[in-house]
């Protein structure tokens, strides 16, 4: 049997929560729905028939409730992961995620850890109500001690997830979930890059589109037309938020000399100012254009049959790059 | 509809008489003297200790302290009754609970002192550090004890004897209306955990009384989550022991989480920051001076032959050295580093906690070179 599998990313996933069960008896899943019916979104499917009712856990219907277990869980020694079902319902645990599992080990000086893992199917363009569509990536990167990584392909759902089981530290993924049908291939024994670090996924010379999750193949299909128009783009899936590699996204945005960054959440406030001022620092000098940002509005994420409107897409990632080049340097 | 008055189980009268009670007066007959005195023992040092921290954070010593006095034989009685084995989940009062399972006093007040977050570690005392969000720790102590069921099917047990441990989550009657609460109790109850509510009704939540938090006794609650709840005077500590011990018995025996109100009263303010006088009444406070923990044991005690005059005083020398010896090592308590608290922000590396750690040593290292060049000119 090959080690190279072509699947998507929802069944990567399934595959990387189903070798860490088997791989430690510590390690259990834990969330609404995730036991017979396979989660929402079937990433558990099939775990809670191989691993039993109490390795795949049917949590009460409790966000606070399943991330507070999952501490007191750790604490003892388990590898608990939770599934919160949907971004917009993480908010009931925000306070066990932001004031307890994040502090944990800082506040007890180190003497207690938390490896807990939180997955988090997020984003939007699936077509749905309210609260079913949210990035809340820059309300949990504001949190010291928290890492959050969002894969944009299988092969890197594959093994950040099982990177993210295995790291004694909290860890939130953030699944882009309008992309859980998005196939590739994964190979199950060459790891992907580490989960926290950042990866050039197609080389340029003229802007890069730095971005992470849903967008990244937004950003190549952008790269891909802009092309067209004689412009070189260099795209970097930023795959970490928490901890940020700035130093990948400034290399490249100092080699380009334009940099736009680019994701669902809204702007204002978001991880994509943090991103620009870190840029500026390291590379003002070699910066022909300030680094310009493409994301959310400044409001609650709007009805569905408007998200079109709302979501970057390509043009306005590619208006963005025009935007970047229409600055002149100081005459 | 008038909520429903609950009776607290009582053994030792506010005179100091004891009643005898067909369910647990055999608790207490099983007790030794020594083991007797020991409760008094416990109630008296929490005391004294409780005095000298509330005079430290008057003198500045401390930025914050939150006394426990009135609240002794709750906490006395419901710890003596479980095996050090099992876990215990504080809020930021349990300073007898504390003591009891041999944390130190100036352990106790590093978090008060603000020289760390927390001053003992958790696994030495199986008493977990002290939480100021409240009830976020009755949800910890689910996990907990999770954890220990699962523990058993699996047979991985980390320790020995899992099947012995029991998790004791805390809680006063202002957090009782904390979500996080409900959540845990919703766990407890459908997952079957070894569990022991233990909730201290002080009448207040900082200015706020019970009836804000609850039109019914406290104890009822437990019942709507389908277990069993007992509410005892929390100011009797050999009723405190008796309820504690059937019930957490019973934990052990896979019967299930199980609730203690304790009905008890904080004689002091709820922290060092607040100013009881302006919301509550005198009358109140001499009705419970009435009804104080520590004299009514003392008087039975001493009727019982168990314990002397010497005994007490004793104790209260022994009290006195505590506090005076808790001054002293208090007051030299070590502030944390901050590199110390860079360095625990993550178990991993991190790369912004890295950098700004390593920035804030070259900033600091440039003020040393500054200090240096000015003495060198001085010297020129």
């Amino acid at each position: 049997m090959s080690a190279i599998k072509e699947m998507p990313m929802a069944k990567a996933i399934t595959a990387a929560l189903r070798d860490e069960l088997a791989a430690d008896q510590k390690t259990l899943l834990i969330g609404e729905d995730i036991g017979a019916l396979g989660g929402v979104f079937r990433v558990t499917d099939g775990l809670q028939a191989e691993f039993g009712t109490h390795r795949v856990i049917d949590s009460p219907l409790a966000e606070s409730g399943i991330i507070g277990a999952c501490i007191g869980m750790a604490m003892r020694g388990y590898r608990p992961v939770a599934e919160i079902q949907f971004d917009g319902f993480v908010f009931p645990a925000f306070n066990q995620i932001t004031t307890q599992l994040a502090k944990m080990h800082n506040r007890t000086d180190g003497k207690i850890k938390v490896p807990v893992t939180i997955r988090i199917p997020y984003g939007g363009h699936i077509g749905s109500v309210e609260h079913h569509s949210e990035s809340p990536e820059a309300l949990f990167a504001h949190t010291a001690g928290l890492r959050i990584v969002a894969p944009s392909n299988p092969q890197d759902a594959y093994w950040m997830t099982r990177q993210a089981i295995v790291s004694d530290d909290p860890v939130i993924i953030l699944e882009p979930k309008r992309r859980y049908w998005l196939k590739g291939r994964v190979d199950m024994e060459n790891p992907a890059p580490d989960a926290f670090r950042a990866q050039v996924l197609r080389e340029g010379t003229d802007a890069t589109i730095a971005t992470y999750g849903p967008l990244v193949p937004v950003a190549l299909a952008a790269a891909e037309a802009a092309r067209a128009d004689q412009r070189s783009i260099e795209v970097i899936d930023i795959r970490s938020i928490s901890p940020l590699d700035d130093e990948t996204i400034a290399r490249s945005a100092a080699k380009t000399q334009r940099l736009v960054v680019a994701h669902e959440a809204p702007t204002f406030g978001g991880m994509g100012g943090e991103i620009a001022a870190r840029v500026a620092e390291r590379a003002h000098p070699r910066l022909l254009a300030p680094v310009l940002r493409v994301g959310g509005f400044h409001m609650p994420y709007p009805p569905s049959s408007q998200e079109h409107r709302y979501l970057p897409d390509i043009d306005r990632m590619l208006e963005a790059v025009e935007r970047s080049f229409s600055y002149q340097r100081g005459v | 509809m008038q909520p429903q008055e609950v009776q607290p189980i009582q053994l030792l009268a506010p005179d100091g008489t004891l009643a005898e009670n067909e369910v647990y007066s055999p608790y207490i007959a099983a007790l030794s003297a020594e083991e007797l005195r020991e409760l008094y023992r416990h109630m008296a040092v929490e005391r004294r200790l409780d005095a000298e921290a509330t005079s430290l954070q008057r003198q500045g010593q401390l930025a914050l302290w939150a006394p426990a006095q009135g609240q002794e034989a709750a906490q006395v009685g419901t710890i003596a009754a479980l095996k050090p084995t099992d876990m215990v989940f504080p809020t930021y009062r349990e300073h007898a609970m504390a003591l009891y399972r041999g944390i130190s006093p100036e352990q106790l007040l590093t978090m008060f002192r603000a020289t760390r977050h927390t001053g003992w570690d958790p696994r030495e005392h199986n008493f977990q550090v002290y939480t100021l969000v409240l009830a976020a720790q009755t949800l910890h102590a689910a996990g907990w004890a999770m954890g220990i069921n699962q523990d058993l099917r699996m047979g991985s047990i980390p320790r020995d004897r899992a099947e012995d441990e029991i998790v004791v989550a805390c809680i006063g009657d202002g957090a009782t209306s904390q979500g996080d609460v409900h959540e845990s109790m919703v766990f407890a109850s459908s997952y079957e955990l070894p569990m022991l509510y233990f909730i201290q009704n002080n009448h207040w939540a900082i200015s706020v009384p019970t009836r804000t938090q609850s039109r019914g006794p406290l104890v009822n609650r437990a019942q709507g989550y389908g277990f069993e709840g007992v509410r005892v005077d929390g100011n009797d500590v050999l009723a405190s022991y008796a309820v504690a011990t059937r019930l957490s018995g019973e934990i052990r025996a896979g019967k299930g989480p199980k609730l203690i109100e304790s009905v008890t009263y904080r004689m002091g303010a709820h922290t060092t920051a607040d100013d009881p006088t302006k919301y509550r009444s005198s009358q109140e406070l001499e009705l419970w001076e009435g009804r104080d923990p520590i004299r009514r044991y003392r008087s039975w005690l001493s009727s019982t032959g168990d314990a002397d005059e010497s005994f007490f005083e004793q104790v209260d020398a022994d009290a006195k050295d505590l506090a005076s010896d808790m001054r002293k090592s208090v007051l030299a308590l070590e502030p944390i580093d901050l590199e110390r608290v860079f360095d625990t922000v993550y178990s991993e590396p991190h790369r912004q906690v890295e950098a700004e750690k390593a920035w804030l040593k070259d900033y600091e290292a440039g003020f040393a070179e500054e200090t240096n060049a000015t003495e060198a000119g001085t010297t020129r």
